[in-house]
């Protein structure tokens, strides 16, 4: 028999009986569609999280006081222990390093803000005018923090977009006074809204001068230290380099934990991978399940054309073509299913993007190949055994049925 | 040329404890172009020859051979090959796929075959206008007629021209005109040089037959051959599409059925 004839012979047995075929298809549409959305969900996260760490500009090492226990970066022990003071006189002795290029030590706190007769709490980060290089931020009005002593910061604020809409319903507020706690501060400049950002969202920052923020929330230790190198290629230099000053500085004592961005990048990256991975393989399983329908269904087709399949071999046909054409069906109600499902699947991802337009909802191509072969491969897998039932049945029996 | 040679055959089903021989000691030998009619009663073992002349079935011990060549050891493929090509099959209950129609039904051995698209085609459109059936090409089994559904089957068994055409009881699910006007179709395959073995309960139309076989108990108890009587212009070729009209006078006594059981415990 020839392949066209095969396949056109297995076309019109599975037209035969619709309503059993959509069932199936169905069953596999299911499955694939599962492994497209929820692929497309845990790697949108996945892009999310990479394009956020991307906006915090790329040539970065962090430095936070404190050991880590594995000395490399996770989420899980990203909170140190017995930290010796990392200090501004720490940061400022770092741009001296060859591969430095700039330097912005970080405080960070609650505290509330008090201007024009409105209250409302709000984080406070103390740093200096070098941070808005390395976060390359946008001025809406005024200026950032003015180039100054460390140590002998002006009592100015830069505030977040969304801080002066709130405080100041949206009119200019350069120029006004603001009340942190018990420090009256003159705001000099107002940032340019970002958007929602990753953790802390700058919008709703106030900056002021790092020694303002020490004072303020009465510490002498940095939040962290964002060290910004000369090149990408310089990173690993200048995560050698900050660690083996501070190292001397802190008498020999290796006690703050140096990272870059692309650590932590990687972490994540890795992390959000593997759930990805795991949530397909989850979603795998109901194409496993559609497997084994598309093989009772077959089974059911080998009983209920078990007269046919003996007419089929008294007309002369061979075992080999017999297995062949239920093989071909149980494959086209698998592709069938996977093409219908791939196309529910994006029909899905595109629901969810137009529903959170910030998350980058696309499914990896990897899990559509991974979904739409393992459906195939199911299907033919699962239907190898009724193919060969079918094949096998002797046609004497076969033709009495009826 | 004998084109069916059966030598010692025999045809056993274990049933449990119980051993049916199905068929016994058989030894028939069948001359191309012959008209068999395969009588007796039921359960003598006349579908079981059938099947096994039609390689459905092998035999437990014996010799085929068909067109001089020993088919029973041959391989299953290689038996498919001969069904494809030599043997032809019409059953009772016409046996079409239902959600074929008339012409894709008359194309199935061709396709099986592998024969190309437009050769099928063109001898599917002749087979139609032979059996007359030019007006029901696309047509399913459920749209046409008893007489129609089994003039299709008829030309499915036919389109591959084989040697042998095998019918079991071919009018069993007709009425008596139809049934006579298939039994005429097949008459006038066979005067055009085709071997014809019909099993029938039917002893009307077994007579009209050249030759018996009375089959009881698994075994040959009378064959014709010896005492045939009838000429071969006795009956004249017709139109396949048109009636086989002509009064058939018994030429042999008519067999009734009988109720023997064949199977011993
Ligand atoms: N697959 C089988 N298993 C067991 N016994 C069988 C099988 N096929 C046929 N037989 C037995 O073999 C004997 C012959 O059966 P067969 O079908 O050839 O009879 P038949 O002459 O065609 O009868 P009928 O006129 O009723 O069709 C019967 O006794 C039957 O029970
Ligand atoms: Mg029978």
């Amino acid at each position: 028999m020839r392949t066209a004839d095969v396949l056109r012979f297995a076309r019109d047995a599975a037209a035969g009986y619709p309503l059993r075929t959509a069932l199936s298809v169905l069953a596999m549409a299911i499955g694939v569609a599962a492994v497209v959305v929820l692929t497309s969900l845990g790697d949108g996260a996945r892009r999310y999280v990479v394009e956020q760490f991307s906006a915090l500009g790329s040539n970065l090492v962090i430095v936070l006081p404190g050991r880590s226990a594995t000395g490399g970066f996770s989420p899980a022990n990203a909170v140190t222990t017995t930290p010796r003071d990392l200090t501004v006189d720490d940061a400022a002795a770092l741009i001296r390093l060859p591969a430095v290029r700039r330097v912005a030590p970080v405080v960070a706190g609650n505290s509330e803000i008090n201007a024009n007769g409105r209250l409302r709490e709000t984080v406070v980060a103390g740093t200096v005018a070098s941070y808005r290089d390395i976060r390359s931020f946008k001025m809406a009005q005024g200026t950032f923090l003015p180039e100054a002593d460390w140590n002998r910061g002006a009592l100015v604020a830069v505030i977040g977009a969304k801080i002066q809409e709130e405080i100041f319903a949206g009119r200019p507020a350069v120029g006004e006074l603001i009340r942190l706690g018990d420090r009256r501060l003159r705001i000099v400049g107002v940032l340019k809204s970002v958007g929602q950002g990753l953790g802390m969202n700058t919008d709703e920052l106030v900056f002021v001068p790092v020694s303002v923020a020490q004072s303020l929330f009465n510490t002498h230790t940095l939040f962290r230290v964002l060290v910004e190198a000369r090149s990408r290629d310089d990173l690993e230099a200048v995560k050698r380099e900050v660690t083996a000053l501070l190292k001397a500085r802190h008498g020999g004592e290796e006690d703050v934990t140096v990272i870059t961005q692309d650590a932590v990048l990687a972490t994540f990256d890795k992390l959000l991978r593997a759930l990805t991975a795991a949530v397909a393989g989850i979603a795998a399983i109901s194409l496993a399940v559609a497997g084994i329908l598309v093989m009772n269904v077959m089974l059911v087709a080998v009983t209920q054309r078990t007269a046919e399949i003996g007419l089929l071999k008294a007309l002369g046909a061979r075992g080999a073509t017999i297995r062949d054409a239920f093989l071909a069906e149980a494959a086209m109600i698998s592709l069938a299913g996977a093409l219908t499902g791939y196309g529910l699947g994006l029909f899905g991802a595109f629901v969810l993007r137009q529903m959170y337009p910030v998350f980058p909802a696309y499914p990896p191509d990897w899990a559509v190949i991974a979904a739409l072969a393992t459906a195939l491969g199911t299907g033919l897998l699962f239907g190898i055994m009724p193919a060969r039932r079918a094949a096998r049945l002797d046609p004497v029996q076969a033709l009495m049925k009826h | 040329m004998a084109v069916i040679e059966l030598a010692g055959i025999e045809r056993i089903f274990h049933l449990g404890d119980s051993v049916v021989h199905a068929l016994t000691h058989l030894d028939v030998g069948i001359e191309a172009g012959e008209y068999v009619a395969i009588m007796g009663p039921s359960g003598s073992g006349k579908s079981t020859l059938l099947n096994l002349l039609g390689l459905l079935d092998r035999p437990d011990a014996g010799s085929y051979r068909l067109e001089g060549r020993d088919v029973t050891t041959l391989s299953p493929d290689e038996q498919a090959a001969v069904r494809s090509q030599r043997i032809g099959f019409v059953f009772q209950s016409f046996h079409l796929v239902p959600r074929l129609t008339a012409a894709e039904n008359i194309g199935l051995p061709m396709m099986l075959a592998g024969i190309p698209a437009a050769e099928r085609a063109r001898r599917v459109t002749q087979a139609l206008k032979d059996f007359g059936l030019d007006q029901r090409a696309d047509h399913r089994p459920d749209q046409l007629s008893g007489g129609q559904r089994q003039r299709v089957a008829i030309a499915r068994a036919t389109i591959m021209q084989p040697a042998v055409l095998l019918a079991d009881e071919p009018t069993g699910n007709l009425d008596r005109a139809t049934g006579e006007d298939v039994i005429h179709l097949l008459e006038v395959l066979n005067q055009r040089g085709m071997t014809l073995i019909v099993v029938t309960h039917d002893p009307k139309i077994g007579t009209r037959a050249r030759r018996q076989l009375l089959m009881e108990d698994g075994e040959l108890r009378h064959d014709s051959a010896a005492v045939h009587l009838r000429s071969v212009d006795d009956n004249p070729p017709g139109p396949l599409s048109g009636k086989g009209g002509d009064d058939v006078s018994p030429a042999a006594p008519a067999l009734g059925e009988r109720s023997a059981p064949s199977s011993t415990a």
